[in-house]
């Protein structure tokens, strides 16, 4: 018997299952589960031969098709009521209903007018800030903490290289300094927090205290529009 | 008011971002209930696409934002010079699953998908199409993930109640 292998890379093992339910014409509510299962290997043994990169998943499908198999193959006890045994195949019959359901979605999505793709904007220039009342704040996400950080940390002088002795600073001081900050002005930016002719030691440590500050929720911090001053508030302020 | 139309069609055009209601009432003030405001706003795009010209009023994200028609993209991409970037079939899955199940645990997105969607979702959350909501309050206390207003911008959406439901799309598969 021959086997026609397509090489298209799947999604997935439910993917690739999908694939050949739909192949085969095969009716997702009664599949096969043995012939079903003796294709599916076929493909990851051309996949492995082929060198791709077989994710662990792939084999996890192919030991619970190899599982679901073997009960199938089990006699049904003789005192069973019929219909009450749940057939082997109903959890992944649900699994790859739901998979396909969201595979569709995905598509749908695609096939919707896309920003930049199918419908275009007028392209200006970012509203200008006006006074601080009018700043529409917005939350930072980590990536732009992590953003903020790095820019910092390229402006800072590199040619100055001689030895020194490391000032002491540990995470606790920084942090307290950072709340007794706010504890006597509304807010401050993230360079305010710095202060003049900071150091690198510093920086590392000023940023960690306010992520900490932040996962503990005792701080807020906000930016008014890209690349602009972070702004960090006391939390219960609001 | 000396023409509000004219002066919320103004507003809008001259908006960066997609207009909200809200925002256009806290600029007039007592010039205008939002009610005139609303009706006003299905005026101009009655208006606009009645001249079928090259552009038309959607809603997205919450507010109002003029946009080049659809159905002459290929024109607009030659003179932007771009081409469309697009996601990977591994990225509009993982955000499909978002967009459905949000606020969702990465483990609860691994499971759907069958993969580890690790990957995917970082991709996403730098392109910010998703972002973190929080952390789950259960045992390791898990990070959930939503969609962002981007999301809504990007993929042309007035809010995530204009997603057509998944039992639709069922209904779909099955007349075909």
């Amino acid at each position: 018997m021959t086997y026609e292998i397509k090489l298209d890379v799947f999604e997935g093992p439910l993917d690739l299952l999908l694939f050949l339910i739909k192949k085969n014409e095969i009716d997702i509510y009664n599949i096969p589960i043995a012939a079903i299962t003796e294709e599916y290997l076929k493909h990851l043994e051309v996949m492995k031969s082929l060198n791709l990169d077989l994710a662990g998943e792939y084999l996890v499908m192919a030991s619970s098709l190899v599982h679901i198999k073997s009960k199938m193959l089990l006699p049904v006890p003789e005192d069973a009521v019929e219909g009450e045994e749940e057939d082997p195949r109903a959890e992944l019959v649900r699994q790859l209903l739901e998979y396909k359901a969201f595979k569709e979605a995905a598509l749908n999505l695609g096939n919707r007018s896309l920003l930049g793709r199918d419908v275009f904007k007028r392209e200006g220039f970012p509203e200008r800030e006006l006074d601080t009342e009018d700043q529409q704040l917005v939350e930072l996400n980590i990536f732009e903490l992590i953003e903020a950080f790095q820019r910092v940390l390229s402006t800072m002088k590199k040619e100055d290289i001689m030895e020194i002795e490391g000032e002491r600073i540990s995470l606790t001081d920084t942090i307290n300094e950072i709340l007794e900050k706010l504890g006597s002005e509304k807010d401050v930016t993230f360079t305010g927090l710095l202060g003049e002719g900071f150091s690198r030691r510093r920086l590392v440590y000023t940023f960690l205290a306010v992520l900490e500050l932040i996962k503990l929720r005792l701080i807020r911090a906000y930016q008014a529009h890209p690349f602009g001053a972070i702004r960090i508030f006391l939390a219960v302020e609001e | 008011m000396e023409d509000l139309r004219a002066v919320i069609e103004a507003m809008i055009f001259s908006s960066e971002a997609p207009l909200t209601l809200n925002k256009m009432k806290d600029a007039l003030g007592d010039a205008a209930e939002k009610s005139d405001i609303l009706r006003e706003i299905e005026e101009i795009r009655e208006e606009h696409d009645k001249r079928a010209g090259g552009f038309v009023l959607m809603e997205i994200a919450g507010g109002y934002q003029f946009r080049t028609r659809p159905d002459i993209s290929a024109w607009i991409r030659k003179i932007k010079g771009v081409k469309p970037g697009s996601l990977s079939p591994a990225a509009m899955e993982t955000l499909a699953v978002i967009a459905y199940r949000q606020p969702v645990l990465k483990a609860d997105i691994d499971r759907v998908r069958g993969v580890d969607v690790s990957g995917a979702l970082k991709g996403l959350l730098e392109k910010k199409l998703v972002k973190m909501l929080g952390r789950k309050d259960v045992p390791g206390r898990p990070m959930m993930y939503g969609t962002s207003r981007e999301f809504l911008e990007i993929f042309n959406l007035k809010d995530l109640g204009e997603l057509p439901t998944l039992r639709e799309l069922k209904e779909l598969q099955e007349e075909e």
